[in-house]
């Protein structure tokens, strides 16, 4: 048998090896060969348990297929995409401000005006960011337009401008990459011969000795073999080419009909809001008084729209998401230039005011205390349009996790419990457990990264609330898939599917950058707030910092390098 | 080999002696083997005793016990893996993987959760693959060819702590 064989051959080997040391010699090194594979082996475990939340996926992979881990997968991943911006955000331009910049009260852009002092500590108004909220670091208007602050010099414009740019530039790169790299390994993954024959005999761990870790492993080899029996199915379909093809133009047509027919109501909307405050700027004739009441005609314009937005929200959730945010810098502006005018006008008129009219026009006065609280201000349409976004974002998330408690958890509940006293078998009829519904999840996930994507300029808090966002809804959804969803009929593989939800968010990655490119590129800041006022581009900080920081002779060979002709094509290269 | 006399010698210390000079020939029944607990969790631990054990019936004298831990080990060469997992997966010792081994095989690996026509084509799947002479079963040359190509088979397969 093998051992007499085995024995015989250990036998000559010890004669050959000679007797004492050589012996000894030999069987440390065996055993330091053996010490070091179980060392590389615990390491690799080590490895995996380290990585956030791999335990959860594998577990869920086991028992609903790739598809739905990818999913979670997917979200692990944009989590670490936020991780980084909340990085950038808060390290560099929120923590400066909040530690060297000027306190609350010491500026008027910083304080809340007198008139809304009262309810300024309300849960009601801190819930909808404002008040103190609005009127904190987390907000573009609070920053003040000094080019260095404290004694560190720190350049808060300019990284405020740097922070916005990069988070951009920072975003294309990895979601870029990430597709390449996804394209790459598709190429490879295809060539598999042996498919089912590997998956019967090597698919087995025989190291695993818990019952539980058998259990995961058993759910796990069963779904990848319905994964692979699906694909196979599927393979084997004979395909009507005609009838998909008309299928796929007749799906299309419909979601560009719903598509065309939102923009339309929101245009709509859009227009009945500019009648109001065309209508609501007639009635005030008179600029002298205090803009209260214009500001009381601005907001119930808002609360219109806010509430056609928030029906258009429940109605068609993602889509309108997406495009009235979209529409909504672009709206809140046009209503900012007209406030301009006005609050400007306004106050020439209140300084005079102050003074009384004891000192004649032109001679030079010591200047009156004013307590900040009661300057006027201009208006802060970046504030505002951050505001927006901030909302929308916590309303969304409040939706999405109200939907699943009701839609899955309660569901489950009545189902679970009511079985036993309904007419109709609960669980195989209406309306049976829930599945796991990845695409609307996928699509919902790219959305909202998008709102973020065009908010975080205006709101530095954004990425910070994403994060949060993000981490509890790795956890709720992780509790609700196993406890809640049952496993779909047919299984699918994740692989194909992967780029196409990449594809998705580079394209809305495109999109949502768009309007805050375009803001940096060609339209004033606000006069009275944020950390560009005073200027006529955002982006002249640059030139500015290029003036007093650097050496003449660099900011020569700038101008000559920032030749649009010279970037284009590097960018062009960079991709 | 000390411990595993150790463990041997646990399972049934009444009939195990501690004195192997003498080679006694003592053989343990596969109700024991069965029970330890890197075997407990495998649904193939039934074939794995009995394709070392010498009379085929599952019980092990200590040479089988050893040889067994030691295929089973990392430091067992990649042919030798081989041999002995194609026996394992041949359920009816036939010297051939026929169609009904992989029935049975399968049923073992997902406690029998796929529904016949699923079990059904998964078989005709891998003959299809791995038959290389056609005759619709596997025999070692067709399992050994299967195997060698196989990227985890090394890492996940016949490994002992």
């Amino acid at each position: 048998s093998f051992s007499r064989e085995a024995q015989l051959f250990v036998e000559k080997f010890e004669g050959a090896l000679g007797k004492g040391k050589g012996k000894k010699f030999y069987a440390y090194k065996v055993m330091m060969t053996k010490k070091w594979m179980k060392f590389q082996r615990d390491f690799e475990n080590f490895k995996t348990a380290c990585i956030p939340w791999e335990m959860k996926i594998k577990e869920i992979e086991s028992h609903f297929g790739s598809s739905v881990a990818s999913y979670f997968i997917f979200l692990r991943w944009m989590y670490g995409i936020n991780m980084i911006l909340f990085g950038l955000t808060f390290g560099l331009v929120m923590v400066p401000e909040a530690l060297m910049g000027k306190p609350y009260g010491s500026l008027p852009r910083k304080t809340v005006p007198r008139a809304e002092e009262a309810s300024a500590m309300n849960f009601a108004t801190l819930w909808d960011f404002s008040g103190f909220a609005q009127y904190s670091v987390l907000f573009y208007g609070y920053y003040n337009n000094q080019r260095t602050i404290g004694w560190l010099k720190f350049r808060m414009p300019l990284s405020y401008f740097l922070v916005g740019v990069g988070t951009i530039g920072y975003s294309f790169m990895i979601v870029i990459r990430t597709m390449a790299r996804n394209a790459n390994e598709e190429g490879g993954g295809d060539d598999t011969s042996f498919n089912f024959s590997w998956k019967m005999f090597t698919s087995w761990d025989y190291l695993i000795g818990n019952p539980e870790t058998a259990d995961n492993k058993f759910a796990s080899i069963t779904t990848s073999f319905k994964e692979a029996i699906v694909e196979e199915q599927e393979s084997r379909k004979e395909e009507n080419i005609h009838l998909t093809r008309f299928l796929r133009v007749l799906a299309n047509f419909l979601a560009l009909c719903t598509l065309a027919g939102s923009g339309y109501l929101i245009f709509f909307v859009v227009r009945r809001s500019q009648k109001f405050a065309l209508e609501g700027l007639e009635n005030y004739g008179w600029w002298e008084r205090n803009e209260v009441p214009l500001r009381w005609q601005l907001g119930r314009i808002f609360a219109l729209f806010l509430g056609n937005l928030y029906t258009f929200i429940i109605a068609l959730m993602d889509e309108i998401n997406l495009k009235a945010s979209y529409l909504l810098p672009f709206m809140i502006f046009s209503m900012h230039l007209e406030e301009e005018k006005i609050v400007k006008y306004n106050m020439t008129i209140w300084e005079a005011s102050l003074y009384n009219g004891t000192i004649p026009e032109n001679s030079t006065a010591p200047p009156i205390q004013v307590d900040p609280a009661d300057v006027p201000r201009g208006p802060c349409w970046e504030t505002m349009v951050g505001q927006e976004f901030v909302r929308l974002t916590v309303s969304d998330t409040m939706t999405t996790y109200i939907t699943i408690l009701i839609g899955d958890f309660l569901r489950a509940v009545f189902v679970r419990f009511f079985n036993y006293c309904w007419c109709w078998d609960l669980e195989y009829g209406f309306p049976s457990y829930s599945e796991f519904d990845i695409s609307g999840n996928v699509l919902g996930l790219i959305f909202n990264q998008g709102m973020i994507w065009m908010g975080s300029f205006y709101a530095p808090c954004l990425p910070a609330i994403n994060v949060f966002r993000l981490h509890t809804s790795m956890y709720l959804q992780c509790w609700a898939v196993m406890c809640c969803n049952v496993p779909q009929e047919r299984v699918f593989k994740a692989s194909r599917s992967n780029n196409f939800y990449m594809a998705m968010l580079l394209f809305i990655l495109f999109l949502s950058t768009l309007p805050a490119v375009y803001t940096i590129v060609s339209i004033p800041p606000s006069f009275d707030c944020g950390p560009f006022s005073g200027k006529t581009r955002m982006f002249e900080v640059i030139s500015e910092t290029l003036e007093h920081d650097f050496p003449s002779w660099f900011g020569k060979v700038f101008g000559y390098a920032s030749n649009p002709g010279l970037i284009l094509p590097f960018i062009l290269l960079m991709v | 080999v000390y411990r595993l006399h150790g463990r041997y010698h646990e399972m049934a210390p009444n009939v195990v002696p501690m004195d192997y000079t003498k080679d006694p020939d003592v053989k343990l029944p596969m109700q024991l083997i069965i029970n330890m607990p890197e075997l407990k969790e495998n649904p193939f631990r039934e074939r794995i005793v009995e394709s070392f054990s010498e009379d085929g019936e599952g019980s092990l004298s200590f040479n089988d016990f050893v040889d067994m831990f030691s295929v089973l080990s990392e430091m067992a060469p990649r042919e030798l893996k081989a041999i002995y997992a194609f026996k394992i997966y041949d359920f009816n010792t036939d010297n051939f993987i026929c169609k009904s081994d992989l029935e049975k095989t399968l049923n073992k690996l997902t406690r029998e959760e796929l529904t016949a026509e699923e079990i059904t084509l998964v078989c005709e799947k891998v003959i299809e693959e791995a038959d290389m002479d056609g005759d619709g079963k596997l025999g070692f040359a067709d399992f050994e060819n299967m195997i060698s190509k196989a990227p985890d088979f090394l890492r996940y397969c016949f490994k002992k702590k």
